[in-house]
């Protein structure tokens, strides 16, 4: 095997976590840090295929990242803020619970 | 070298799995910080140092406090937070049964796939190479990010900002 198959399988062992975390907690925090883990996973497939890449001259592979890394903190605190504004409304951030939209 | 690998893959996943299976949210938080951490060192092992670097500024300093923040404001008792019912469980089993099929066809096509053209030296980067490329090349996208970052805060701050009409301190 490889180390571009290893790290193919560890990124893929850290997007399955985010995806069970994401899909199995109800605390709404835990769910936006699944989704947070399964960024980290792509991010990791990027640089694998850029270390172990045909074309080693180019930067793609980082900037691609970097550009992911930016987006995905942005993504983090606006999720952050919706949690904070839905706790405010009914004291509780079960994601069962927030099911109405003006509440 | 393929040790260091898989000592990182371990710490990674290892944390992750282990905040996702937690009952704390503190101690879950925590750990992801410890896996944020892992993904910076697989990005040190694979030389991108910028982008490791990159990593702990934002995730490691930046999103962890953020997190902290969120589960400091929004903390309930933890009665209501220890009690499981059985939709939940249900739930949580689908939840853990769909990522690992997922996590199964994903491994079988890896596995099966033979990728070649790997350099055995790696791409050699350096900074100053990064940011032309970034002012260059992707001159646009930089400027694209840069707004849509000042907008997200924005909202995140419009989002998460209280009434101010009912707030005492701004009270005469």
């Amino acid at each position: 095997m490889s180390p571009l198959h290893l790290c193919l399988l560890i990124s893929t062992g850290l997007f399955c976590i985010g995806l069970a975390g994401a899909l199995a907690r109800t605390n709404t925090i835990l769910v936006l840090l699944g989704i947070e883990l399964m960024l980290n996973a792509a991010n990791l497939n990027f640089i694998a295929f850029w270390r172990f890449g045909p074309s080693p001259a180019s930067a793609n592979g980082m900037i691609f990242v970097v550009f992911s890394i930016a987006v995905a903190a942005a993504e983090a605190a606006v999720g952050l803020a919706l949690i904070i504004a839905v706790y405010r409304h009914q004291k509780n951030i079960r994601l069962q619970d927030a099911n109405q939209l003006k509440g | 070298m393929t040790f260091a690998l898989l000592l990182i893959g371990l710490m990674m996943l290892g944390s992750a799995a282990w905040a996702m299976l937690g009952r704390n949210l503190i101690h879950s938080a925590l750990l992801l910080i410890a896996s944020w951490a892992g993904v910076a060192g697989f990005y040190l092992w694979a030389g991108a140092e910028f982008v490791a670097f990159a990593q702990v500024l934002v995730y490691v300093g930046a999103v962890s406090m953020v997190v902290l923040f969120a589960v400091l404001l929004t903390r309930q008792n933890q009665i209501s937070a220890t009690l499981i019912e059985p939709a939940s469980r249900a739930r949580a089993a689908t939840g853990i049964l769909t990522a690992a099929c997922v996590g199964a066809i994903f491994g079988a096509a890896i596995l099966s796939t033979g990728f070649h053209g790997a350099a055995s030296a790696g791409p050699v980067s350096s900074v100053k190479r990064i940011g032309l490329e970034l002012m260059h090349r992707n001159g646009a996208a930089l400027l694209i990010v840069g707004v849509i970052l000042t907008v997200a805060l924005l909202g995140a701050t419009v989002l998460a900002a209280s009434d101010s009409k009912n707030s005492p301190e701004d009270l005469p």
